[in-house]
């Protein structure tokens, strides 16, 4: 590639027209972001019969800022409600909502929206130079790799600990459960559906985030008395200067999470792995852990920054091999076919204008976003002013409407006032609610993965040590699993030594 | 808060027992080309009896606590939550979502809100009225409708 | 107005107004169309109902919209069942792939073609057996013998289990003595990428699914599934089947709408004479000619018979390969 490219992409992505698509874009995408239930991947979907009148990069350039848009927007929720509006902010409910609760909803979006700004940029510029070169370490994902990459999510974030042990593998296992139910793509087989039509589509984890974080939190926060917590105290654009001035404090967590997303994103495996993954790095490596879950500021930006970071990678496989690195991307390679073009490799050299006009839209259409969210922060936060009797019928409304729109099936409504008393119970009862989650987003995936992986190799489970990049990451995964149990040797090892180091007479 | 934890477990096993029934069906067995449907839900459902079982045990070897899992000043605001909710979703059956939104928080805001009847009437009709103009226009993604929107040509 | 009282009045109205001028048309949507898609969003199906939605749009072809929607759910069933459930109604069609006739098949859903109402046959998918282009095989000759040398030893990805590319897998496997290790994966651009990287020996992708990779010069095509060559000047090249393998194993997949069952019979005359119109804009002809796909608008008595020739085979075919439901 060479600078003419991404400058005649720039030339594209700043003309007057795409600059106004990217705006809308931004706008449309912050609305179904915030809006649970309808994802990036439905938002694009919808608009996508609508781009067939405008030129090809104009209608790309609107579908990725809706993306981006999404990608914003679902942090809002998650923040002020503890709903999260896309399942890679689910993390972020761990810390923003008790934000929210103590008064600090602005610094909480503020933060959240500034690191998703930060990840976006770094994936950006990767794919600015890297594209093509990264393209290949794509393919080398199979099965076994997109197995070893769940087992590590999962091992990374279980291994975190806390809470009744027993009580937490309960969460985990119905995760699991819930998450088989429906077709068995590996057998065409349907499971647990008893012949139940209803049954047939699943639980989607959409449905259950909503009823298990949202309506259950909503239950549970009432108990002491009909009102909302958590009036903001600074109302006006100063809190995003404030939360500016900490935010550089956590360069070692943004970091760690631009890669950990750029990673995970750019290949199967995708934002919501990378979310929690980051997040449970940030605990693992602070110096006060006990903080995270409290409304610790670090535990927003670790998954908003890795969630936006894998976003943005999502887009680079779709461009240089038309391998869809997402549900939303896989949407908008049928886009590109409806458009006349044909995605895939050979993309970077018959359309690049195309091409590059996408990528420089994607400095732009952040910043827009950026800019725009950041400047509603306000606002947002003053939501929670509204008083209660109105607001909790909106939200509980919202909330009906995204469960619904999720497969259009009335049941999955039903499936979310189920999900939020059993939220409101387990909640009450110490069972922990987010294993759960991750279980029954993961669990599909890693079921597939698993069993693709052993049709490959006739049923042996020496397929995850042979392969190089498997066995990395398994062995990875099964060092944190241990880590529990390792933990305590190693202090006291490190003790020791220090012990050791101190007495050893100086001048040695 | 002992009779929840017992009461909870209780379905937690049943689910467990609904979920080995079905994996026996499926079979439990390890094929010539890996596990079979009801491999990994037989262990599930195995792993959540034995876990309940845990569980179970720990109640049993503590002492009442005598907290109760909610008290009733807790659960009314808590079913002043519910039942409007459940309601909803009702005649959202019955109505469609627009109509029935608009009754509920049209109903809620007077009835625990008691805000004045012009903010309930703009509220309860303007939300419903956006919301239908963003979905079925906007966006074009059909929500659940009744008889009112079908009258209407919808 | 109790709203059934007025579409009675209606119902009573228009044939008085159509007998009253002939200049009138008879029947139009009323509301928004809703296109139901038994698969997930992305997928062949549904790219082809979302342009049905454009183009209609774009070209102005429907007085009200088009919408699209996903019901995927055990392997479509959802969604044939849901339009199985909408008897009479004027403004929704299902748009199909071969899941119309393997899922009742082998999961025992009970649902039949036969429940719905048959519209238009838009397209038909042609079948493409592919290698990955760093192995040695150039010809389809050349793997057969590889994988007869190494029998249960090479993998062939495909799309989902008991569909289509089983289907394929177990007819090539009969009728040349091969064994496979079938892979099942969830979508097609899926199944190709795992065939670039090498995850698996190789696929029967649909072209549209692998073009691409092709032009890039990472796969290799080795025969097309059918009775006769690709049309289309680069595909052209490509050997059948039978010409190179000498057996006659031909499979189209159907890209077609059914309406719900006792779909009005005046509507279903506007969504063939609209799918025709459809069918014959730029764009259509363009998408098809980019996806190789076979042109084959038909509707009336030549959809039905071809749908049930269809039937017949699915079933011959899945009990041949023991994929019926036990």
């Amino acid at each position: 590639m060479g600078f003419e490219d991404l400058f005649l992409g720039f030339q594209h992505a700043l003309s007057a027209q795409n600059l106004f698509f990217a705006f809308v874009g931004v706008i449309l995408g912050t609305i179904i972001g915030v809006l649970p239930g309808l994802g990036g991947a439905n938002g694009v979907a919808i608009l996508l019969p609508l781009t067939l009148r405008m030129p090809p990069t104009s209608a790309i350039i609107l579908l990725t800022s809706l993306y981006w848009g999404a990608l914003f927007g679902g942090a809002i929720t998650s923040i002020l409600f503890n709903i999260p509006g896309e399942p890679w902010s689910v993390a972020t409910t761990f810390d923003g909502y008790p934000m929210a609760r103590q008064g600090k909803g602005g610094q909480a979006l503020t933060a959240a929206f500034t690191s998703s700004f930060v990840g976006a940029f770094f994936s950006t510029l990767l794919i600015t130079f890297f594209a093509p070169l990264l393209a290949d370490v794509a393919l080398r994902f199979g099965p076994p790799e997109i197995f070893a990459i769940q087992f590590l999510t999962f091992s990374a974030f279980v291994g975190l600990g806390g809470g009744n042990p027993v009580k937490t593998l309960v969460s985990i296992v119905l995760g699991f459960i819930l998450a088989a139910v429906g077709l068995d793509i590996v057998t065409g087989q349907l499971r647990m559906t008893f012949g139940v039509t209803d049954l047939m589509q699943g639980f989607d984890f959409i449905v259950a985030v909503i009823g298990l974080f949202g309506i259950g939190e909503i239950l549970l926060s009432v108990e002491e008395g009909l009102s909302f917590k958590g009036v903001a105290t600074g109302m006006n654009l100063r809190v995003v200067l404030e939360t500016w001035k900490v935010l550089p404090r956590y360069w070692r967590t943004f970091a760690r999470s631009c890669f950990i997303g750029f990673w995970m994103g750019f290949k199967p495996g995708g934002a919501t792995p990378a979310s929690f993954m980051s997040y449970s790095f940030a605990k693992r490596f602070s110096k006060n852990p006990a903080r995270f879950g409290q409304g610790e500021l670090e535990g927003v930006v670790a998954p908003e920054t890795a969630a936006h970071a894998a976003g943005v990678a999502a887009m680079l496989p779709m461009i240089t091999l038309g391998i869809p690195g997402s549900p939303t991307a896989a949407v908008m390679l049928g886009g590109l076919v409806m458009w006349g073009l044909q995605p895939g490799p050979m993309l970077f050299r018959e359309k690049a204008d195309f091409v590059w006009g996408l990528i420089a839209s994607m400095y732009t259409g952040n910043i827009i976003g950026v800019v725009m969210v950041l400047a509603f922060v306000p606002l947002f936060a003053a939501i929670l002013r509204v008083p209660f009797a109105i607001l909790t019928p909106v939200i509980v409304t919202v909330c009906a409407i995204g469960a619904y729109a999720v497969h259009n099936a009335m049941i999955d409504v039903w499936y979310m006032l189920a999900f939020g008393v059993v939220g409101y119970v387990f909640k009450k009862l110490d069972y922990p609610l987010a294993p759960l989650v991750l279980a029954l987003v993961l669990g599909d995936h890693a079921e597939n993965a698993l069993r693709q992986s052993l049709i490959m190799s006739q049923g042996s489970l020496a397929i995850f040590m042979t392969r190089p990049i498997t066995a990395v990451i398994m062995a990875a995964a099964i060092v944190f699993f241990a880590m529990p149990a390792i933990a305590p040797w190693l202090r006291l090892l490190r003790r020791r030594r220090a012990r050791a180091v101190a007495a050893t007479p100086p001048g040695d | 808060m002992r009779a929840a934890d017992l009461a909870t477990v209780a379905v937690l096993m049943l689910v467990g027992g609904v979920v080995l029934f079905d994996a026996v069906r499926l079979g439990i067995g390890w094929g010539t080309d890996g596990p079979q449907s009801g491999f990994f839900p037989f262990w599930l459902g195995t792993t959540l009896l034995l876990a309940c079982a845990v569980v179970l045990g720990q109640i049993a070897g503590r002492k009442p606590r005598g907290v109760p899992f909610v008290t009733r000043e807790q659960l009314g605001p808590v079913l002043k939550v519910l039942w409007p909710a459940t309601a909803l979703v009702v005649l959202t059956q019955v109505l469609g979502i627009y109509v029935a939104s608009a009754l509920y928080i049209g109903f809620y805001m007077r009835w625990v809100g008691a805000h004045s009847w012009r903010s309930i009437v703009v509220l309860s009709i303007g939300i419903p009225l956006v919301t239908f103009l963003v979905f079925e226009h906007w966006f074009l993604v059909p929500l659940p409708k009744g008889p009112l929107e079908q009258w209407l040509g919808y | 107005m109790r709203p059934l009282s007025r579409a009675y009045a209606v119902s009573l109205l228009v044939p008085i107004l159509l007998a009253a001028g002939p200049a009138l048309a008879a029947w139009e949507p009323t509301k928004a169309i809703e296109i139901v898609v038994p698969a997930g969003t992305g997928g062949g199906a549904d790219q082809m109902a979302r342009l049905i939605a454009g183009i209609a749009d774009e070209s102005k072809l429907s007085p009200r919209p088009v919408i699209v929607v996903n019901k995927s759910g055990g392997a479509g069933a959802e969604g044939f069942l849901y339009v199985k459930g909408k008897k009479g109604d004027a403004h929704t069609l299902v748009i199909t792939l071969s899941n119309l006739f393997t899922t009742p098949l082998h999961t025992g859903v009970p649902f039949n073609w036969k429940d719905l109402t048959p519209v238009a046959r838009m397209a038909l998918d042609e079948f493409i057996l592919w290698v990955n282009a760093e192995t040695p095989y150039k010809t389809a000759k050349e793997y057969v013998a590889a994988v007869k040398a190494k029998p249960g030893g090479m993998k062939m990805g495909g799309t989902g289990s008991a569909q289509e590319d089983q289907i394929l897998t177990i007819q090539l496997e009969q009728a040349l003595g091969l064994k496979f290790i079938y892979v099942p994966f969830k979508g097609g651009g899926e199944v190709c990428v795992n065939l670039v990287g090498t995850h698996v020996d190789s696929t029967v992708n649909n072209p549209i699914e692998c073009v691409s990779h092709w032009k890039a010069g990472r796969v290799r095509p080795l025969a097309v599934f059918d009775t006769e060559r690709l049309s289309a000047p680069e595909w052209k090249d490509i050997p059948t089947v039978k010409e190179a393998l000498g057996a006659d194993l031909h499979y189209l997949m159907l890209r077609g709408l059914f309406g719900p069952p006792a779909m009005p019979k005046d509507a279903v005359d506007w969504y063939v004479d609209f799918l025709r119109k459809v069918s014959e804009t730029a764009r259509w002809k363009k998408y098809v000619d980019e996806g190789a796909l076979k042109p084959a608008f038909a509707s009336g008595a030549e959809y039905v018979k071809w749908v049930e020739e269809n039937e017949k085979l699915h079933r011959d075919l899945m009990s041949r390969g023991g994929l019926l439901k036990k």
